[in-house]
């Protein structure tokens, strides 16, 4: 190939490594890995994860050096039926290879973050045989999440979206036979199964918009939908949008599906880092943004989305305020920041919302990354001291059940774990939008948009919502690095190894600069994002970005004037629940969603199905139809015909017999075969006989 | 003797001269292995020379021999169980004290047989070709002397084989009394010239002929009824044998069976394909309803083996219809295939249980077999649904395709009949399974390499192949046989 070739052709040839290595590195893990040390089985799903990631990299300057040109990558045949031609193709343009790039960029992050981790939680949760098993699992995912951003049509996108949501599945319920503090129960499967079946809701709305683009459109190939698209019907695309909006919901974890997420955080922390906070769950924002050109054509359908998405945002906001588990808090920070982009892309804002995207999985991975390395820590310290005890001679140890995760039980671990400190520090102004940290740019471009887009309502809900942000992460703070330890184990907790920390350090620094992707007057993001989408450049408000800066500082204040100027104490309430009374109850218990979600759908679900089952099923249909009519009528009959004309006992004897029969006939025959050459002879010669006689005679 | 006569029975030829240079080896050779290596690498080079003559047809030695497509997919199919076969010899033998090295001298004459059967054109070549590979494989039957059940086996192989061969003889001298002519080419022109006016050609004399020639044949592939010798012969060779009978007997019969029939007979299919029917129906069902009641693995394969005799028999009875022949050929060719590999695994899992003097035979020993070797279980379980025809297995596609060629035959009640019996096949196949995975016990299986590789090798192709069976039938279907 000559080098004015590989100019005009670019690396595009390598699209489908960027699945290939992945299911290389699973495979060899999973069929050849048994014997594998550990760091062998680490190292390789990391490599693989990294082969990703460069050729995402080659990708990226392929599209530069061509001047940002889609290409499509043709991989295999695979539906040919009638008039619906789908290949396995791959789609390189600059929307798909940004997500590619965090994709395997944090994932790769995370792989290395994980040899560390994982090394330890297996142990103290005494199986280390599944370590392997993670790892397949997570490079089974990256393979899923490059076919979902990767492919040319919705059909390609659905595949590795249910893929996602399989590793999903596995991966929350990774520990399935324990909850997560590692008794024996069905918890983390439960929240694994509530996942799924929550999902399914959501992927149930986009295949119907799938089979709606197939049913008026004739394809599901994005270039021929979005051409196809503005000759139809407002109101097919409005259904088409909305029924997708469903799947988004699920996927993305906003009102009324979001209710798995919390649930999710079951998994080991760098699932919920990679999984439930960094790619998975904006898979729905990509889904949006990459339909961009049918939800412009709608606003309408914008509308709902984008206040679907506010409310969220708002909603989850303030649970997170009343929450104790560290993950928790994160958790529903995560569906909030969701909220944010959701509503960004259904503002129109696409490059808003895909920057924040980007912004959001730097710095929400750093902060699950690092309360995984406060849960290990805390972990440690209580390994430490139930070894220490027992070596004092008090045998009973730590029988009380301890769980790592409360933050109630944290407090002043800044100096036992100094390195994670910081790390959260630096994750928790980006999260709080904090200048100049990335999270700052990003949300601020959203803020911009909805308040010169018109979009008031959007705008104030947002604005509020970032309040609280700043609040619950400033509470979050404070309760975990401050004040007295609460507990022994804080008291003894450990900083996590370099392993660990080291990922960590790479995301901290991008959450520090990774504004400068699109910084107000440069637009680099925007300007890359212009090939594929139709963009306006944000313009940068400078009474928005100071609202929201003051109201952030504010709210790290008031947080500080409520958990930092005293600290907690151990077993003390928390300082909001007097004063706030019930509101705080209602945040505390995630305003009751689940408990309404149980009464109203949940437990008619299941009275429903016990009603089909008991009262449809059995009395009616099997004692009743079947018992009275048919086997009533039948005994009726047979006693009137049977018993006059032919013995009870015949029929019985016909069926039981059936088989009997059978095997008498092959036991009649095996006694022919006894053995005798002179009966075989004769067998023969019987045989030649017949067919000699029968040719004759006929 | 012609270059082209030497091309057409050069694999042949290198293969005889290999053997005999072999047997005087052997004399020298101390550790039998060695042996069966060199047999292996002599039927590996016959092989290459086989796929060489790809694409040529020549009639060769004045008729005598063809070279075909169809004999060339035959003859490959026959060097690929002869080393399948010495590959499931290789440690038996030597476990059960028998090993000698004119085993493998054995098997490659008898393998010489059955190419030398796959390119007859002449009847008088049929039958040499038919007595060249049946006196090895009575030696071979008998190997385990002087075990009494070896030897009775293979007394009974031979007396029963020698009454069937003079039927065949007595059917060829029937035929070139109507005919005038043992040269399937000659018997062809004879017949076609002789439609309408009394020549020489006398139909009655040639359709008993005909007939006499399809006993012979049909007993050396255990159709019923001549198929008694079967659980005897199987059960009492040892099982290498056994696995290799199963498989190399049954392509040559077929294969003598599809040309002879196929190109010499067509006019009398009117009178045959009745007879053909009756005996594929019956061979179904005896083979499918007798196993049913045995208890013994080896005879209860025996059973099977006569079973699927039948099935491959339905791919004959439309033997007269130019329009469906070819369809039906390559589906044949195909459950050959199948059935090979299959047969092949089978009598492998077989071989890796079986204990010195005839212990770990009965079904009841491979109870416990599925929690102790796992792998070893799962391969048996694939062999046993594809020999019952159950997805995702050969067994299946292979049934396919021969139903599917009946049917275009017009044979609907056949084809149900094949359906019905593989029915009650499943109940002996699954018991099988049944035993290995429900039931408490202690199997003890033997670890030998080749033995594992064959048998977990087969596994894999025998589901593998079924996922994308097209390409194997487009070969069985380009097969063809040439004519005349």
């Amino acid at each position: 190939m000559h080098l004015s070739e590989t100019t005009t052709t670019g690396f595009f040839y390598l699209a489908p490594w960027i699945v290939f290595f992945p299911v290389i590195g699973l495979l060899i893990n999973a069929f050849l890995g048994k014997r594998f040390p550990e760091k062998v089985i680490g190292w390789l799903a990391s490599m693989a994860s990294a082969g990703s990631f460069v050729i995402s990299v080659l990708l990226a300057y392929s599209l530069w050096a061509s001047g940002g040109h889609a290409q499509s990558v043709y991989v295999a045949p695979w539906i040919h039926i009638g008039n619906l031609a789908l290949d396995w193709t791959f789609r390189v343009d600059t929307l798909s290879v940004t997500m590619m790039l965090v994709v395997s960029g944090v994932g790769t992050l995370i792989h290395i973050y994980a040899i560390g981790y994982m090394h330890e939680d297996v142990r103290f949760k005494h199986d280390v045989g599944r370590y392997r098993r993670f790892f397949v699992f997570l490079n089974l995912f990256i393979a899923a999440m490059m076919i979902l951003v990767g492919g040319d049509s919705y059909l390609m996108l659905f595949v590795g979206w249910e893929g996602v949501g399989l590793c999903s599945f596995l991966l929350i319920g990774f520990w399935y036979d324990m909850d997560t503090l590692g008794r024996s129960s069905w918890a983390n499967s439960n929240a694994a199964k509530k996942a799924f079946v929550t999902n399914r809701i959501g992927d149930f709305g986009f295949l119907i918009a799938g089979f709606l683009m197939f049913w008026y459109i004739g394809s599901v190939q994005f270039d021929e939908v979005f051409a196809m698209a503005p000759g139809l019907q407002s109101g097919v695309i409005v259904a088409i949008t909305l029924f997708m909006l469903i799947g988004v919901t699920g996927k993305s974890a906003q009102i009324p599906l979001y209710v798995w997420l919390p649930d999710a955080m079951a998994g080991p922390t760098p699932v919920s880092a990679l999984i439930h906070a960094a790619t998975m769950v904006t898979a729905g924002v990509y889904l949006i943004a990459r339909s961009a050109p049918l939800y412009t054509l709608v606003p309408e359908a914008q509308f709902i989305v984008a206040m679907t998405g506010a409310v969220t945002a708002l909603f989850a906001a303030t649970i997170a305020v009343g929450q104790y588990d560290i993950k928790k808090v994160l958790a529903y920070s995560t569906i909030s920041q969701l909220g944010f982009m959701v509503a960004a892309v259904g503002m129109g804002a696409f490059v808003a919302g895909m920057f924040h995207l980007v912004t959001h999985a730097f710095f929400k991975a750093l902060l699950f990354l690092s309360a995984g390395s406060v849960i290990l820590g805390l972990e440690r310290g209580h390994h430490h001291l139930a070894k220490h005890e027992a070596h004092e001679g008090h045998h009973e140890g730590h029988e009380e059940v301890f769980d790592p995760g409360d933050m109630r039980n944290m407090g002043g671990l800044r100096k036992t774990m100094p390195v994670t400190f910081w790390l959260y520090i630096i994750g928790t102004l980006a999260l709080a939008g904090i200048f100049p940290f990335a999270g700052f740019w990003s949300k601020d471009e959203i803020l911009a948009d909805a308040f010169k887009e018109g979009y008031t309502a959007v705008y104030w809900l947002l604005t509020i919502a970032a309040f609280f942000t700043a609040f619950y992460m400033g509470r979050q703070i404070w309760m975990v690095f401050f004040g007295k330890p609460r507990h022994e184990a804080a008291a003894h907790a450990e900083e996590s190894p370099l392993i660990m920390t080291a990922p960590l350090m790479v995301l901290a620094f991008l959450s520090i600069v990774g504004g400068a992707l699109n910084l107000p007057g440069l637009h680099t993001l925007t300007l890359w994002l212009e090939h594929t989408l139709e963009v306006h450049a944000g313009e940068f408000v400078l009474s928005v970005a100071l609202i929201s800066t003051a109201l952030a500082l504010l709210a790290i204040l008031i947080s500080w004037l409520i958990y930092g100027r005293k600290p907690l104490e151990a077993g003390q309430p928390d300082p909001l629940k007097r004063p706030l009374g019930f509101l705080f109850t209602g945040m505390e218990n995630k305003w009751f969603v689940d408990e309404g979600y149980w009464a109203v759908f949940v437990n008619r679900y299941v009275d429903l199905a016990r009603f089909l089952a008991d009262v449809v099923d059995w009395r009616f249909w099997h004692d009743w139809f079947h018992e009275k009519v048919i086997a009533g009528t039948y005994n009726w009959l047979s006693h009137i015909f049977l018993n006059r004309y032919a013995d009870q006992k015949g029929i019985d004897a016909f069926f039981n017999g059936l088989g009997e029969i059978t095997r008498k006939l092959s036991a009649a025959t095996r006694r022919v075969q006894n053995g005798f050459v002179r009966s075989y002879a004769l067998a023969v010669l019987l045989g030649v006989v017949s067919i000699l006689g029968y040719l004759i005679l006929k | 003797m012609t270059q082209l006569d030497f091309i057409t029975v050069l694999p042949i030829a290198f293969l005889t001269f290999w053997v005999c240079a072999l047997l005087l080896a052997d004399l020298f050779i101390k550790r039998k292995g060695l042996t069966a290596v060199l047999a292996a690498v002599g039927l590996a080079i016959t092989l290459g020379l086989t796929l060489m003559q790809v694409g040529r047809s020549a009639l060769g030695f004045n008729g005598m021999l063809v070279l075909d497509g169809f004999s060339i997919f035959v003859q490959t199919l026959l060097l690929l169980s002869g080393l399948l076969g010495i590959a499931l010899a290789y440690g038996y033998i030597r476990r059960m004290k028998i090993e000698r090295g004119e085993y493998y001298g054995l098997l490659l004459f008898s393998i010489i047989g059955m190419m030398l059967m796959a390119q007859a054109a002449d009847l008088i070549m049929v039958f040499l070709a038919l007595e060249t590979l049946s006196i090895p494989l009575y030696v071979l039957a008998a190997f385990a002397r002087p075990n009494p059940d070896s030897e009775e086996s293979g007394l009974k192989y031979f007396l029963l084989g020698a009454f069937a061969g003079g039927f065949v003889l007595y059917g060829i001298a029937l035929i070139y009394g109507a005919t005038g002519s043992t040269q399937l080419a000659q018997i062809i022109s004879v017949v076609n010239l002789s439609g309408g006016f009394e020549g020489i050609y006398n139909p009655t004399l040639m359709l008993i002929g005909a007939a006499l020639v399809l006993v012979g044949l049909g007993f050396k592939v255990a159709a019923v009824p001549f198929h008694m010798w079967t659980p005897d012969v199987y059960q009492g060779a040892p099982t290498a044998v056994t696995a290799f009978m199963a498989a190399g007997a049954k392509i040559a019969g077929f294969a003598a069976l599809l040309r002879v029939f196929a190109l010499a007979f067509p006019t009398l299919s009117a009178d045959l394909s009745p007879v053909l029917w009756v005996i594929s129906a019956l061979t179904m069902f005896g083979g499918n309803l007798i196993a049913i009641s045995q208890t013994n693995i080896k005879r209860m394969l025996a059973y099977s083996s006569i079973a699927h005799a039948g099935y491959i028999l339905m791919a004959f009875v439309p033997f007269g219809d130019p329009k469906v022949l070819p369809v039906s050929v390559a589906a044949g060719l195909f459950y050959l295939v199948a059935y090979t590999l299959t047969n092949f695994g089978t009598w492998g899992v077989v071989i890796a249980l079986e204990k010195a003097e005839g212990k770990g035979l009965e079904i009841s020993d491979y109870a416990g077999l599925g929690r102790k070797y796992p792998a070893l279980a799962a391969a048996m379980t694939v062999f046993m649904l594809s020999l019952t025809g159950m997805p995702p297995t050969l067994g299946l596609v292979g049934k396919f395709y021969l139903f599917r060629a009946v049917l275009e035959g017009g044979y609907v009640w056949l084809a149900v009949i094949g359906v019905i019996t593989s029915l009650i096949s499943a109940y002996y196949y699954l018991r099988v399974v049944v035993t290995m995975y429900m039931h408490e016990g202690e199997a003890q299986t033997e670890r030998e390499f080749w033995l594992g590789l064959t048998t977990l090798g087969a596994a894999v192709l025998t589901v593998l192949i079924s996922l994308t069976p097209q390409w194997l039938f487009i070969l069985a279907k380009d097969a063809v046989l040439m004519l005349f």
